[in-house]
């Protein structure tokens, strides 16, 4: 019976092609309009590493003024950041079975290869655990031991981009690469990876491209690297040496631990509290105890990943998404009604109420579906627009992967599309369903 | 064949109660031919509509075909007419984008026959009524009388039980009308019922028996001995016998 509601159908919208043309593409604006912001949404919402989600947290301690909160908006919050002494004392501890703190820097990248310039390459200094605890996969090679961070070793894992533009793609493991004045054995070489949003340093931006490489820890006081990204100080903090911005209350490390579980977290929680009541003991950390452990998700909500804009944005598009079916109920609604002297004929011949319903949704559903078909394609192209629009406004492929149409996505608007023309339909259908068959069958 | 006993019917609206059907009675034999006259507006096409499950009506009792369908929900009403029934109209009522194939398919398809099955069907349908030969054409490229001929087919498709006309003829010049009249006989006298509402005293003179209606009510029925009979408008006083 689906084969023969098909044709129907078929043979309806053919019947009244402007119709049919004008409520698919209602629909497809309205399903274009919610893929787009839906898509940005996702990537937006997305946790990009799930399956360790509540295992990794991002540490926090409030460092801040005993005169205002870090945060005047939120003062519940302690800063995102840590000190130096502070970081540097955690990532000794062994109160986690892992910890990783670690900054964006830069260093100019003087490649072997012929024909490719030197170039400002983003780096990330870091501890070695930085790779198994965020599961970063790699292609060739792995990373580095903690020596490596204390040596530190002139040791290099790059990005497979990196790789690419540097060593051609081959596995340059044991090869050396120039950052800076120092030259690194490479000594792993990454997969493709670029978690988004990037939630282990929403700094710069939480959709900005991951670094080219990364080197161990050590290397930034021995290489008095450069902070790329915010440092944030409380007080004047006097000093002229490198040392003296390490030994300041100024914030700009990240920190995070992994915690398997619940236990561990409350552990952890416990040690970075004696932690801070024992500095607090020194004359340290003038404010109230406030350290907290984020997980994952929580630390995207808390850095607002997503914003409130984005939110009222989705509501906006399924508003527009409404409108778009509240006109298309009204053109089913003249259209079906305009037939019911067939709709009587077919009820006199034995079609149930059922049987006309089933028949008139299947004409619903096709228009939903190609308006969702549509909708996509027209969703595509908008989003291909605003790439173009904004790309160069955002640091490197922040706006690809935001604008970037996945499985999910495709699925979620040809679902989205089914449901506008379910819901869309069913009073018209219902509506055409109770024709009486007596009353046209003399007129019709 | 069928049985309605002191059906009753009417029409409401906030101002008016107007009565089609007052207590009205007829039984139809299997295999008869009975033809349904009466002035306009004296409740014929709602005798129709009432005898093919088309409308429901407000008291008496209604038995077709050996089962008391009074009473019965708009599923097993569809499934009745799909399965029993079959019309016949004035205008024809073929859908117009369907060509004469799919239009006597329609009803076929409600009943979920295989499709080798409702070929069949439809080829024996059509070669009845002479138009297989015309089964890609669409209504538009038919005459009025092969037009009405589809639509006996599409009736007789679905092997009903009884067959209800309501004004067969009525769109149609006199010739095509005797050519209706000759196949409605051709099928009566396969064994189908026929029940057929009709201006026409002509046409009624050539059912086996003729029943007039008037205000909502059986006047008079008599048999008619052969087709020439002549046909007596009968005063709606006279005294009526009920089947």
């Amino acid at each position: 019976m689906f084969a023969y509601d098909l044709r129907l159908a078929l043979d309806s919208m053919k019947r009244h092609p402007g119709l049919a043309a004008l409520m698919v593409l209602a629909i497809a604006l309205g399903i274009a309009v919610c893929t787009v912001t839906f898509t940005m949404y996702h990537a937006m919402a997305t946790n990009p590493i799930a399956d360790k989600s509540s295992q990794l947290y991002a540490v926090t301690l409030d460092t801040w003024s005993a005169e205002r909160p870090y945060d005047d908006e939120k003062p519940e919050n302690p800063p995102q950041l840590l000190t130096y002494r502070d970081a540097t004392y955690l990532h000794g501890a062994t109160a986690a079975k892992r910890t990783v703190v670690m900054y964006k820097s830069g260093a100019l990248l003087v490649p072997e290869r012929r024909g490719v310039k030197p170039y400002n390459a983003m780096l990330r200094v870091t501890s070695h655990e930085f790779f198994p605890m965020f599961d970063v996969p790699f292609e060739y090679g792995q990373g580095w031991d903690a020596a490596a961070d204390q040596g530190p070793a002139p040791v290099v894992v790059i990005g497979h981009e990196t790789n690419q533009k540097v060593f051609g793609g081959e596995n340059s493991v044991g090869r050396t690469l120039k950052l800076g004045k120092v030259e690194y054995r490479v000594v792993g070489v990454l997969k493709p990876w670029a978690p988004s949003p990037k939630f282990f340093d929403l700094n710069n931006g939480a959709f900005e491209d991951p670094e080219d490489a990364y080197i161990p820890f050590g290397w930034g006081k021995s290489l008095e690297l450069p902070v790329y990204g915010n440092t944030n100080c409380w007080k004047p903090e006097v000093g002229n040496s490198y040392q003296d911005f390490l030994n300041s209350e100024c914030i700009w490390l990240q920190f995070w631990a992994e915690l398997p579980t619940a236990a561990d977290r409350d552990r952890y929680q416990a040690f970075v509290d004696n932690y801070a009541r024992s500095q607090k003991a020194t004359g340290r950390f003038p404010r109230p105890l406030n350290n907290r452990l984020y997980d994952v998700s929580q630390w995207l909500d808390r850095n607002e990943v997503v914003q409130r804009d984005n939110r009222v944005l989705i509501g906006i598009a399924l508003m527009f998404l409404g409108v778009c079916l509240v006109n298309v109920v009204g053109l089913l609604l003249a259209k079906f009604l305009n037939a019911a002297p067939l709709t009587g004929l077919r009820r006199a011949l034995g079609a149930s109420r059922r049987d006309i319903v089933r028949q008139h949704m299947t004409e619903v559903l096709l228009i939903g579906l190609t308006g969702g078909v549509l909708g996509l394609l027209l969703a595509i192209g908008g989003l291909a627009g605003i790439r173009s629009i904004y790309a160069s406004d955002f640091a490197g492929g922040a706006y690809e992967r935001l604008t970037q149409v996945d499985p999910v996505v495709v699925l979620v608007t040809l679902g989205l599309s089914l449901a506008a023309g379910a819901i869309a339909g069913l009073y018209p259908s219902w509506r055409i369903g109770r024709t009486a068959p007596a009353i046209y069958l003399k007129t019709q | 064949m069928f049985q309605m006993t002191n059906v009753t019917k009417a029409y409401r609206t906030d101002l008016l109660e107007t009565h089609a059907l007052r207590e009205f009675s007829l039984t139809v034999d299997k295999g008869e031919f009975v033809a349904v006259t009466g002035p306009s507006g004296s409740g014929k096409t709602t005798f129709l509509n009432v005898a093919g499950l088309l409308e429901s009506f407000d008291s008496g009792t209604y038995r077709l075909d050996g089962e008391d369908v009074s009473k019965l929900d708009d599923d097993a009403r569809s499934r009745v007419r799909n399965h029993k029934i079959g019309f016949i109209f004035q205008s024809f009522n073929l859908i117009p984008d369907l060509n004469v194939f799919d239009n006597v398919d329609v009803p076929l398809r409600y009943r979920r026959l295989p499709a080798a099955e409702r070929r069949e069907r439809i080829t024996a349908a059509l070669d009845l009524v002479g138009l297989s030969s015309r089964v890609k054409h669409l209504p538009s490229q038919l005459s009025g009388g092969q037009q009405q001929r589809v639509a006996i087919a599409r009736a007789l498709a679905g092997d009903p039980a009884l067959l209800l006309a309501d004004e067969p003829t009525g769109n149609l010049d006199s010739l095509m009308a005797r050519q209706v009249m000759d196949l409605l006989e051709q099928i009566n006298g396969m064994g189908t019922t026929i029940v057929m509402v009709t201006h026409d005293q002509e046409l009624a003179r050539r059912a086996h028996r003729n029943v007039q209606v008037i205000d909502g009510q059986i006047t008079d029925y008599k048999p008619y001995e052969s087709h020439s009979a002549t046909v007596t408008v009968l005063h709606p006083a006279a005294d009526a016998t009920y089947g």
